[in-house]
Order: structure tokens, then C-alpha cells, then sequence
């Protein structure tokens, strides 16, 4: 097996080595166990002034059998904030009197969550700012939150509150573990939401659609999808038919061999999908490939290919597949860290993921889309561990995978439960979003 | 009084193709070099269970045969069943009728489902000619069987002593014809000389067959048929590049002096390779969300004599078709689709020259006309043996879904002709109807 600079620090003479030299020291992340509770432990809820959201919070978590805290304490393993009722920088005060005690006490892979209103709605120049201002405090607790643990935003729309109880049951558990210092918006619902009948299986009875399906996140993804009770249709070139077989085969999905870059992808996934499994619910376009070269050698070829597979097979398959998505359905797609901070050597790479999360903000907007009540997400993944990122050289993998506030690179089932949450029927509130699965990382803001 | 109604195990109803799988086949030695009947039958399935969503379903019965046969490999549909994705309650058997094992199969499958004794099944079949069983000289075996019965160590060390040097060799399995001991080539060089293939003939039909499979590939006609083992995804043995000029550079392999026209291009190689075909009831399929491709309507089998020089070895489809379309009241004519199996150009050729020929379709067939000549645009359109290669038993499961697949893109009502020839002189040969 190859060196790796986190096994290394966590074993006995690294880690002595490392703490010496205040090397970063990875810790292990919470991640989620279908058999254990969302968060373990109690969560301390406050707020400004009336902090309209608290009540609610306080409700969702009796329902989910978490304890809440009013004061910080060793048993505290997360911090929900509501700042939804801000209105100068001065009000930021009850974030710092609440998370700074709160930071020395808490528990490993803890949760700081703090929640906002969107400072475009702002009704003065001082609230703007200060709802501005959220987001810079909560980028700063990231770097500082210590034991795997994070800090995100989620700023809640006036009038769509309800919609936030998806989004704050993910952000407690371990499905978020490798998300860090995102920034979350909860907007009025494209559909009814629905809360499932067990929260252990928030996907029972769909039928999920994912591309590049054989291996590495995409494998993952399917494989938590079915987990979380869906039928999975897993999509992969011919040539990786074997490995293909094998995953939907240990998931009891099915398998479909197709390149998504021919001209009838979308209508022979639909065909699949439809005949064997009555219909979609979910498609996940993931399928992505690299063909690094730095501009000026960069020949037609490798642009074309890049862009072909990561960008224009998903808006040619998305014309078939929209109209022939069940109501109130979910499509996701899988950008990168390349598409938001670009990349050396990956123009195309970058274009096409760059798109790709302009595409996903503008379909969600799409009239047909929102008619159908479907969502329209993308995960933006950072260093995520997979054969795609073990084609980069030893010394650049290390240290990216240690560039960022977890000192770690993410796991394949970090994005892919990102991309779960995205599409429970509970969470209809989050569309048009790109949440980075990155763990922070130092590239991109 | 009123007739009882019958009871639904007595009335025939229709077999549906309803799909099937395949590995790539890849050449002897070549990628498969290690993989054994069963790893490759096993994967074979497993491909086409996922393919069909069909994890952890119990299906009615696995029939499947190989025609070169390791003797651990007695139970090998079964073994192959309990180490794939299928519902370890899935029964699964045996057959072997040399090339025509998974035709075979495909026609005891179709018959139970017709029956009503299983509602869904896979037919189909696996050869290696690279992980083959190795046997001892007759002399040895014989004399190492009296060691293994003797009684006590005294007497084996005596009975191990009756070896001589010479009873030493090792025999793998030949494709030789065990009563004339001559090769199938060596066979199938009479017959195209009695009929007078030429060499350039040949070539044609087998870049032909090259040109066909190549393109089946490019254009995605083999997404839903093939599913990629050990880093193979298209057949080694596929040219797409293959040409008349490549061909003709070529040396004899089998016959002699100026009839020797049979070469190793428009010769099927020695190849590895799995393939099954999935058939059920309609309401099977139906339940399962499963479009039916194809209805298997008839088949029939024939034998020749071929041992005392009545007949080529490969000649028995042209006996078994005109029975098969007298039984369906159907011409050679009425089909849309042929599938006559490469097992070399020359087989081909031959079969549709004796089908054109009166005094053959009279004197052998007992026909008053002869059967006349085929369409030849409709012929192995999507490639067969020659190109794909001829994993002996597992031809059937690939002529079969491909057919079937054709036949749905055709549309309801099209028919497809499959003729398969088979060591021993004997002929396997069905029909398909497209749904
Ligand atoms: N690994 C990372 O760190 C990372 C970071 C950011 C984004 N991503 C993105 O995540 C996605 C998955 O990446 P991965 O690391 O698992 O890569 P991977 O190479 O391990 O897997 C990609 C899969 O997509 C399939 N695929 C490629 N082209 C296809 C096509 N034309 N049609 C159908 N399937 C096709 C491949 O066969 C493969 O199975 C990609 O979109 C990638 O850009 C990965």
C-alpha cells in the first residue's frame, strides 16, 4: 500500500512526530450509522430576541429523541443558533456568547448551525450587513473547530420555515461529516414536503437513476441510495460492465451499459427506468471524466471529450429526462471544487464543471421543473479519495487531501450522502444549491 | 355434460425471449487464460441479472451445458447458479450436445415454459479452450486405477511398479471426430470441395461477418447484450479492419493442393466465453416489467451420417430446416432475419449452395422443389462466429439474443432463422417470431 500522511500521523511515532512539529492531525469523522442516534449527544439551542425558529427546533429534535442543552456542557455534541432575527452587526453578540463557550466543551465531529435570512432580503442597509456578516463568522468557526467538527449556515427564507427540519437532521448527523462552512438556503417548497415514515429509510420506494455507477463516488452514491431505500438503475460505459454488474447486483438494483454521451442516453435511461421500474424519482448525474493539459496544449480533443461527458450528455439527457420524471422528483448533479476556485491544468475540466453548477441554478428556476414540483441540486466535492484522484502524483494527492480544516481527504459515501439529503421528499425546500463536500477547503473561498 | 376445461400444465402457451448476456470471447490463451468454465459462466450470468434487476429472484430453472468439461465440473449450471447473484433456490442442470448445447438448451427451457412446468428461466453455455481438462494416456489411467484399488502399501508400491516410461503422455481435448478421427476442418474441407466453395467466397462471407459485428459494436446494438469480464469489453477476435486483401494473405490450414480454401481467417479460432439467454412466460415477464423480444416458435433437430460418407459432418441443418418449415408451413424465404452459424465460411456457404441445389434438395431432402436461395443482406447481419469467435456451447445463448433483439427492433410478426451445426453430424436449428 501506498504512504499516506494520515495513517502515518495517527499511528504511534507520527502522531508524536506531527503533534511536536504542530503538523495537522486528522481526526476520525462521525459518519452516519443507520443504528445509532442522529447526533450523540445533546444539542444546545438559542437564539436573538425572538428567535422565531427556536420553538420548532426545539420540536424536531424531541421527534428525533435528541436532548436540548440551554447551556454548554460536556454532553453537548452541537450548537443550533437562530439569527434569523438580527438586525445590526451589534445582534452578531449572541452568536459570539453562545458558540465561544460552547467551542471549549464540545463534543468530537461537534456541530456549530447557525441560522440566517437571506441578506439580499435584507430591509435595511445595517440588516444587510449583519446577515452578510453570518457567513464570515461561520467560515472563521470552521477554521477553528477542532476534533472533526464543523460549522455551517443555512439561511432560511421568510415564510419557509418549516422547510429547514430536512436540512437541520443532516447537518447534525454524520451524513454531513466532510461538510464544512457551507452555506445552506431553504427557500418556500417546490412541492409538499413529505416526512417519511422512518427517517432510517427517507428514500423507501423511490426509484433513483445514477450515471458512472461502477466505481469510486458513484458506486457510493448508489450505494446509499439503496441503503436509504431506493431502487437504483446504475449507469456505466460498456467497458466497466463487469464492476457495473457487481454493484447493482449487491444493491438488488439494476444495471444499464450506456455511454450518457449518445444522442439517446436520456430516452433509453427513461425506457429502463420506466419498464422495469414503473418510473424515476431521481437521477443523478455523476458520470465525469478528467483530461488534464495545461491551455496552450490543451488540443480540441481533450477540451471536447471533458466538456461532452461532464456538461452537454447531462443537458441532452435532461431533456428526455425531465418530462419523464415522476412528480415532485429530484435531480442532482456532481460538479467540483475545479468548477468554483478553477484548477491548473483543468480548463476544461473546470469549464465543464462550472457549468454544470450554473445549469443546476437555472433548471431549478425552469418552469417545467418547478411545475413538477422536482428539485435541482449539485454537490461540489473537494479531495474525495477515489481511483480519479489516484491518478494524481503521491506528493500533490497528500497534500490535497490535507488542505482543508478536517486535514483529511473526503470518502466517496461523504458526497454521496449529501446527494441523499438532496433527495428525501422531506427536504423539497433546498433547490437551485451547490454544497461543497470538501471539509473547507483553502481553495475556492 | 361439458368437457372439463384443461387444465392450464396441458395447454401449450408461448416462450418469450425476453434478453440474455454474454462475456466478450476472447481468444484461446488470451485474457481468459485463467478463467475456468464456471468463473465465466457465473459472470455471464450475473451480468444479465443485473441487467434484468433480477438479485436475489429464484427463477424457475438454469439449463446450461459446456462441451470441453472438467469431470468436478459435474454440476456446473448449479455451481455457476450458487456463486452468482441469483436465489441459491434456483435449480439448475446439465446439457451438452457439442456446438448445439445452447440451442439446445434454449429449446428444453422453451418446451417447460410452452408446458407450463417453469415460468422463467436462462438457457446457455461456456467453453474454454485455454483452462481445459488435461487427461493421463488410456495405459496410465488404467494402470494408476489398480494402484488406487490395491489394498495396503505393499500392493500399491507393486501395482505402481507395472508402469513403464512409454504409458507417459498427457492428452488434452481435440475437436477430432472420435469415428474418423479426422478434424472438423479435415470434415468440412470435403464438403466444400464437394460443393465447390471458393476461397475468395469465403473471405468474403468472413470480412463480411468481421464489418457486421463492428458496427453492431459502434452503433450500441451490443450495450444490452455484452457485459465486459477481465478488462475484455468487445470479442478479441473482432477486425473491424478486416479485408479481402488481409484475407487472401492467409495460408491453408485445412485440405490440400488447389481445394485447400480453408484458412485460419474464415476459420473460427479457438475461444473462451459465457453467454445465457433469459425466457419466461409473458406473464413473467409482465410481472417483472419485462419486454418480451421474441416468441420461440419451433425447433428441430437433426443428425447425418457422416461416418460412412453419406453426408459432411456439418451438413444436418440443411436436414433439419426443411423439416422445421414443413411443421410451421413456412418457405425458406418467409424470414426476415437468418443466423446460420460460421462455424467456417464453408459451412455457410455450403448449406445455402445444398438448399439451392435440386437434385440434393430432391435425392436428400425428399423435396419436389428446392428450397431456393436466401436474401443474403439478411444474413448474420450483426456478424456471427467468424468474427465473434466460437466458444463451442456458448453460441447458442448469443445467436438466440441477438436474434431476438433484432426481431423486436423489426417489430411484431418479423421471423428470424437460426441453424446451428454440431460435432457428432448433427444439426440444431429454431425459429423466432419478433413481439
Ligand atoms: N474524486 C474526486 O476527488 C472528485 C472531486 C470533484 C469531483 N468529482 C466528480 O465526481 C464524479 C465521480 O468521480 P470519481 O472520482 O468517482 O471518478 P471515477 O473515474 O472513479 O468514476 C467515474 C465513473 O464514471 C464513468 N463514466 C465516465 N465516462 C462515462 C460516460 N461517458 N458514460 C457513462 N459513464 C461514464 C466511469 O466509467 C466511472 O465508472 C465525477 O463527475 C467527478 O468529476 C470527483
Amino acid at each position: 500500500m501506498a504512504f499516506s500522511y494520515s495513517s502515518f500521523v495517527s499511528g504511534g511515532l507520527g502522531k508524536q512526530l506531527a503533534s511536536s512539529l504542530g503538523l495537522p492531525q486528522p481526526s476520525r469523522l462521525r459518519r452516519h450509522d443507520p443504528k445509532k442516534s442522529l447526533i450523540p449527544g445533546a444539542v444546545l439551542v438559542a437564539g436573538h430576541d425572538e428567535a422565531p425558529l427556536v420553538p420548532q427546533v426545539r420540536t424536531w429534535l424531541e421527534a428525533a429523541r435528541v436532548a436540548v442543552a440551554t447551556v454548554p456542557s460536556t454532553s453537548v455534541a452541537g450548537v443550533v443558533v437562530d439569527l434569523t432575527g438580527i438586525e445590526s452587526p451589534e445582534d452578531l453578540e449572541t452568536l459570539r456568547a453562545t458558540v465561544a463557550p460552547a467551542l471549549k466543551t464540545l463534543q468530537g465531529s461537534g456541530r456549530i448551525i447557525v441560522l440566517g435570512r437571506p441578506p439580499e432580503s435584507a430591509t435595511s442597509v445595517e440588516q444587510a450587513a449583519a446577515r452578510r456578516a453570518v457567513e464570515g463568522i461561520v467560515r472563521s468557526i470552521g477554521k477553528e473547530m477542532r476534533a472533526g467538527g464543523t460549522a455551517n449556515t443555512v439561511l432560511v427564507e421568510e415564510g419557509a420555515d418549516t422547510g429547514l427540519e430536512a436540512t437541520l437532521r443532516f447537518l447534525l448527523s454524520g451524513r454531513s461529516a466532510y461538510v464544512d462552512a457551507q452555506v445552506i438556503r431553504v427557500a418556500a417548497p417546490v412541492a409538499d414536503p413529505v416526512v417519511p415514515a422512518d427517517w432510517a429509510t427517507p428514500l423507501a420506494d423511490k426509484v433513483a437513476v445514477v450515471t458512472g455507477a461502477a466505481r469510486g463516488i458513484g458506486a457510493a452514491i448508489a450505494e446509499v441510495l439503496a441503503r436509504d431505500g431506493a431502487t437504483v438503475v446504475c449507469v456505466d460505459i460498456p467497458a466497466a460492465g463487469g464492476p457495473l454488474a457487481d454493484v447493482a447486483n449487491r444493491l438488488g438494483g439494476s444495471a444499464l451499459q450506456l455511454d450518457v454521451t449518445a444522442e439517446d442516453a436520456g430516452e433509453r435511461i427513461v425506457e429502463h427506468a420506466v419498464s422495469r421500474h414503473g418510473g424515476i424519482d431521481i437521477v443523478v448525474h455523476n458520470a465525469g471524466i478528467t483530461r488534464d493539459k495545461l491551455l496552450a496544449n490543451m488540443d480540441a480533443e481533450r477540451w471536447h471529450s471533458v466538456v461532452d461527458v461532464n456538461l452537454l450528455s447531462i443537458l441532452r439527457m435532461n431533456t428526455a429526462l425531465v418530462p419523464a420524471l415522476n412528480q415532485g422528483g429530484h435531480i442532482v448533479n456532481v460538479a467540483s471544487i475545479a468548477g468554483i476556485a478553477g484548477n491548473r491544468g483543468q480548463t476544461n475540466y473546470a469549464a465543464s464543471k462550472a457549468g454544470v453548477i450554473g445549469m443546476t441554478t437555472a433548471l431549478a428556476q425552469d418552469a417545467e421543473v418547478l411545475a413538477k414540483g422536482i428539485t435541482v441540486n449539485a454537490v461540489a466535492p473537494g479531495f474525495i479519495v477515489t481511483e480519479m484522484t489516484a491518478k494524481v502524483p503521491f506528493a500533490t494527492r497528500e497534500v490535497g487531501a490535507l488542505m482543508n480544516s478536517l486535514s483529511q481527504g473526503g470518502l466517496p459515501i461523504d458526497v454521496a450522502e449529501t446527494i441523499g439529503w438532496f433527495c428525501w421528499d422531506a427536504n423539497r425546500a433546498v433547490t437551485g444549491n451547490t454544497v461543497r463536500v470538501c471539509g473547507q477547503m483553502l481553495l475556492g473561498a | 355434460m361439458p368437457t372439463p376445461a384443461p387444465t392450464t400444465s396441458s395447454t401449450p402457451r408461448r416462450a418469450a425471449v425476453l434478453g440474455g448476456n454474454r462475456i466478450p470471447f476472447a481468444r484461446q490463451f488470451g485474457p481468459y487464460a485463467e478463467a475456468s468454465n464456471q468463473d465465466m459462466l457465473t459472470a455471464a450470468i450475473d451480468g444479465l441479472v443485473a441487467r434484468y434487476g433480477l438479485a436475489g429472484e429464484r427463477l424457475g430453472e438454469v439449463v446450461a451445458g459446456a462441451v470441453i468439461k472438467h469431470s468436478r465440473d459435474f454440476n456446473l449450471a448449479r455451481e455457476s447458479v450458487l456463486g452468482s447473484a441469483l436465489a441459491p433456490t434456483t435449480p439448475a442442470y446439465d446439457v451438452q450436445q457439442a456446438c448445439g448445447t445452447g440451442l439446445q438448451a434454449a429449446i428444453l427451457l422453451a418446451n417447460k415454459i410452452a408446458l407450463g412446468q417453469v415460468d422463467s428461466g436462462l438457457a446457455g453455455g461456456v467453453d474454454t479452450s485455454s483452462d481445459a481438462p488435461i487427461t493421463v494416456s488410456e495405459k496410465l489411467r488404467i494402470k494408476l486405477l489398480k494402484v488406487n484399488r490395491a489394498k495396503g502399501a505393499k500392493n500399491q508400491l507393486l501395482a505402481l511398479t507395472g508402469i513403464r516410461p512409454t504409458d507417459f503422455g498427457i492428452e488434452t481435448p481435440s475437436n477430432g471426430e472420435p469415428r474418423t478421427g479426422l478434424s472438423m476442418g479435415e470434415h468440412m474441407a470435403q464438403t466444400a470441395k464437394r460443393w465447390g466453395i471458393t476461397r475468395e467466397a469465403q473471405d468474403e462471407l468472413a470480412m463480411t461477418s468481421h464489418h457486421n459485428l463492428a458496427a453492431a459494436y459502434d452503433r450500441g446494438f451490443q450495450d444490452d447484450l455484452v457485459t465486459s469480464f477481465r478488462g475484455l469489453s468487445r470479442d478479441q477476435n473482432l477486425r473491424p479492419d478486416s479485408s479481402m486483401e488481409k484475407l487472401a494473405t492467409l495460408k491453408p490450414a485445412f485440405g490440400k493442393g488447389e481445394n485447400a480454401t480453408m484458412t485460419a481467417g474464415n476459420s473460427t479460432p479457438l475461444t473462451d466465453g459465457a453467454s445465457v439467454v433469459l425466457m419466461g412466460s409473458e406473464e413473467w415477464a409482465a410481472e417483472h416489467g419485462l419486454t418480451v423480444q421474441a416468441w420461440f416458435v419451433d425447433a428441430e433437430t437433426a443428425a447425418v451420417d457422416y461416418v460412412h460418407g453419406a453426408e459432411g459432418l456439418l451438413m444436418a441443418p440443411t436436414y433439419a430446416v426443411p423439416r422445421l418449415l414443413a411443421r410451421q408451413g413456412l418457405t425458406l424465404q418467409d424470414f426476415d432475419y437468418y443466423e446460420i452459424h460460421e462455424a467456417f465460411a464453408a459451412t455457410v456457404l455450403s448449406t445455402l449452395k445444398a438448399w439451392e441445389d435440386e437434385d440434393f434438395c430432391r435425392d436428400r431432402l425428399g423435396l419436389e422443389a428446392p428450397l431456393g436461395s436466401i436474401d443474403r443482406s439478411k444474413l448474420n447481419v450483426n456478424g456471427s462466429s467468424l468474427a465473434a469467435g466460437h466458444p463451442f456451447a456458448a453460441t447458442g445463448g448469443r445467436i438466440v439474443a441477438a436474434l431476438a433483439k433484432m426481431l423486436h427492433e423489426k417489430g411484431p410478426g418479423s421471423r428470424g432463422l437460426i441453424s446451428i451445426c454440431a460435432a457428432g453430424g448433427q444439426g440444431v436449428v429454431a425459429i423466432l417470431e419478433g413481439a
